[in-house]
């Protein structure tokens, strides 16, 4: 029994229903969330080092023991997801606090983000299929209030597609649900890889696990990404910073412990499908990238890269592989909200979103220039950046597991990823400016802060990778193990 | 426009209290038998829904002046807080407990903490259907 | 009986699909709707119908009925009626702001 696992959870819960009372106290809300996001990470700190010292933890819901009960389960991989929502989150609410506007914070903005948190950190932590599904529903309800709030005739118009997609992807989680249910009779994680390793993964197994494959797919933005640039460039930019840099990482935390936990007999099938399917998204999301001009386009096409990037790693399923994706995975959370914030304030600066009609940008907002500069080397994987080690771990593993079409077509991507923020640091940073000394936009200094954050975040996950390597290679035995797991959650007592 | 509905709205007055009855009827079942709170409540917002269509929605305001999204949030706040209850007694999460008392009026009752989350259940789907109701009937 | 309702899901999902591919927005919403009946029913055909008594205390038998299928049912049908009436609210807003329900012609708003 360890109910300090349910804190991450549960924290924001309570301080989005709270929130809700307090909805026209506007600077009580602010407060009040940075406290509540504050003592999330202390506690997800606490959690990951616990976990070094005592394994991997467990709770049970009212005392009902696994398989039958619900179960929280918590491992470095989980935890460090878990973590580093929080920390993101935070950083983006104080980006919120100077450029949402007073009528979203009064609409309840803020209860909303943290029922968001509250279900991307319930999907982290569940050790149960099917509350893996209520979790993913708490979140993506959230996410179309979030989508939606504001009211503007494009958003409600992209947020009925996302709508329906997502729809879509539960009703698929839904019929797999309940075909491993027909099949194996069970829904807990650790027991479903049991009973799975007892009959052995048939044809059968295969197909259900294929139709997870779709509907994690469909979430995470793998090769099934067609909706996502239109839905996460027409929400304030705050709102697509959080779904660009969280929601897609659920789907994939989801595929990864589906797939090295459960499914994980029949890599020639399930694993060489996820591969042709991240390369096929990296080509996809490269030609996305250098094709639009708009852009939130173009970042949202980054977000897809970096989809299929990660998941090279699970293709090809060796540890330093997996180890190189949660490097990634971890590194791509805070990048991409920083890539999110600085395109939303440059067009909040100049209120276009086409590269064409902006220029010279950084003789007016030096620092925006250089932060956008380190974002740009970061995501190429220069180091001594975040990107780097991961790009470095999942390119030893494709080399060690000889997938070397899908190593050369990851490397290209992240040249790719480099030539479409070059072209916007080229064509909005450099040049003359056209924005003469008089109509000169401040840049606030709330909007500046978060970003300046984000960029010593990059920095010191690139150089302090070292104090993380425990965290992460623990996470990737864990993974690569099912076994440890499996103990874990059925026979040990807790 | 106002539409004078006498016959609905007599014959609302009463079905209101029966369908009230009801739903409290089906809430404290919940336990062994079927109900619960959640249909508890779907009969307990389906009688309000019933009030806001025969009346309008400033006359039912002024007889019942809750904002429903707060009795929602209110919902969560106890469905959770007995969760947490169970932390403070050193127990896991949601733990739920029962025990029989002997009370004046009712005489042996079981009192169980269950039926404060369910309580929290109900609350919550109240809030939330007649939301969803008066969002959509706002502006007609 | 669990072949006959095998392929009742089957017809609702036909049915959901066509209504999905139409052009107006208050079908598509439908179709959402029996679609995540359909799921509700293959959930509860999958736990395997009637098996023995009510899953309740008192009830002596020899055998019960799964009681798992049908929680994981409740909850979903409490989770597709939010997401339904949602999308129903947001229908009419889109309506209200657009003035049209035909998704044909909510497409691409080249402008803002």
């Amino acid at each position: 029994m360890n109910n300090i696992l349910v804190m991450p959870m549960i924290i924001p819960l309570l301080t989005g229903v709270l929130l809700v009372f307090i909805r026209s106290y506007v600077l009580i809300q602010r407060v009040f969330s940075l406290v509540s996001i504050a003592v999330t990470v202390a506690v997800s700190v606490t959690i990951l080092n616990l976990i070094q010292s005592d394994g991997i933890l467990r709770l049970d819901f009212g005392g009902w023991l696994p398989p039958y009960g619900i179960s929280f389960v918590a491992d470095s991989f989980s935890m460090l997801l878990v973590l580093t929502t929080a920390i993101v989150t935070g950083i983006l609410l104080i980006y919120a606090f100077s450029s949402i506007g007073r009528a979203h914070e009064n609409m309840f903005f803020y209860p909303f983000v943290f029922f968001l948190i509250a279900g991307v950190n319930g999907s982290f932590l569940t050790g149960d299929l099917f509350n893996l599904f209520v979790c993913f529903e708490v979140m993506l309800l959230s996410s179309y209030v979030l989508i939606t709030l504001g009211g503007r005739k494009v958003q409600l118009v992209e947020s009925i597609k996302y709508i329906s997609i997502n729809v879509l992807s539960s009703w698929f989680f839904l019929v797999g649900i309940a075909y491993l249910y027909g099949t194996v009779g069970t829904l807990n994680m650790a027991h479903l890889s049991v009973r799975i390793a007892e009959v052995g993964q048939g044809p059968l197994l295969t197909v259900i696990s294929i139709i997870f494959l779709i509907v994690f797919s469909l979430k995470s933005g793998l090769l099934l990404y067609f909706w996502l640039p239109g839905s996460y460039s027409a929400p304030p930019t705050v709102v697509a910073a959080l779904f660009g840099a969280l929601l897609t990482k659920v789907g994939i935390y989801a595929m990864f412990r589906v797939f090295t936990l459960i499914f994980y007999h029949e890599p020639g099938v399930t694993h060489l499908i996820i591969g042709i399917m991240a390369a096929i998204t990296m080509i996809g999301g490269s030609i996305g990238a250098i094709a639009y001009n708009d852009i939130r386009k173009i970042v949202s096409y980054n977000v897809v890269i970096a989809v299929g990037f990660i998941l090279v790693g699970l293709a090809v399923s060796t540890e330093v592989a997996i180890q190189g994706s949660i490097y990634y995975l971890i590194h791509d959370m805070i990048i991409k909200a920083l890539l999110f914030v600085i395109a939303g304030t440059m067009i909040y600066l100049t209120g276009t979103a086409r590269i064409q009609n902006m220029s010279g940008l950084i003789r007016n907002y030096p620092l925006l220039g250089w932060l956008f500069f380190i974002t740009m080397l970061s995501l190429a994987g220069i180091p001594p950046l975040s990107g780097f080690i991961g790009k470095v771990y999942v390119g030893q593993g494709a080399i060690e597991a000889g997938a070397f079409v899908l190593l050369a077509i990851a490397f290209l991507s992240s040249i790719f990823v480099l030539y479409s923020l070059l072209r916007i640091f080229l064509n909005c940073f450099w040049g003359e400016t056209i924005i003469n000394e008089d109509d000169d936009v401040p840049l606030k200094k709330g909007m500046l802060i978060p970003m300046v954050l984000f960029g010593i975040l990059t920095i010191a996950l690139g150089v302090g990778a070292e104090g993380l390597a425990p965290y992460v290679s623990d996470a990737a035995r864990t993974l690569m193990n099912p076994e440890i797991y499996i103990d874990a959650v059925l026979n040990s007592d807790s | 426009m106002k539409i004078n509905d006498v016959i609905l709205q007599t014959v609302t007055k009463i079905v209101v209290f029966i369908i009230l009855t009801f739903g409290v009827e089906l809430f404290l079942s919940g336990h062994y038998n079927p109900g619960g709170g959640f249909i508890g409540g779907l009969v307990l917002s389906s009688a309000f829904v019933l009030l806001y269509l025969v009346f309008d929605i400033e006359t039912v305001h002024k007889g019942i002046p809750f904002d429903f999204k707060k009795v929602a949030a209110f919902g969560v706040l106890l469905a959770v807080g007995t969760g947490l209850g169970s932390v403070l007694f050193g127990a896991s999460f949601l733990t739920q407990t029962a025990s029989h008392f002997n009370l004046p009026v009712f005489g042996a009752t079981e009192l169980s903490t269950v039926m404060l989350f369910e309580a929290g259940v109900a609350l919550t789907v109240v809030g939330v259907v007649v939301t969803i109701i008066l969002s959509i009937s706002e502006d007609v | 009986m669990e072949t006959i309702i095998t392929i009742l899901v089957g017809v609702l999902v036909t049915v959901a699909v066509y209504l999905l591919l139409s052009k107006s927005l208050v079908r598509v919403i439908l179709g959402t709707a029996i679609l995540s009946h359909a799921v509700h029913l293959l959930l509860m055909t999958m736990g395997g119908l009637k098996k023995g008594a009510v899953p309740l205390l008192g009830e002596n038998a020899e055998s019960y009925t799964d009681a798992l299928p049908q929680a994981l049912i409740l909850t979903a049908i409490v989770i597709s009626f939010a997401v339904t009436s949602f999308l129903l609210v947001l229908a009419y807003r889109t309506y209200k702001e657009t003035g049209s329900d035909n998704l044909a012609t909510l497409r691409g708003f080249k402008d803002e």
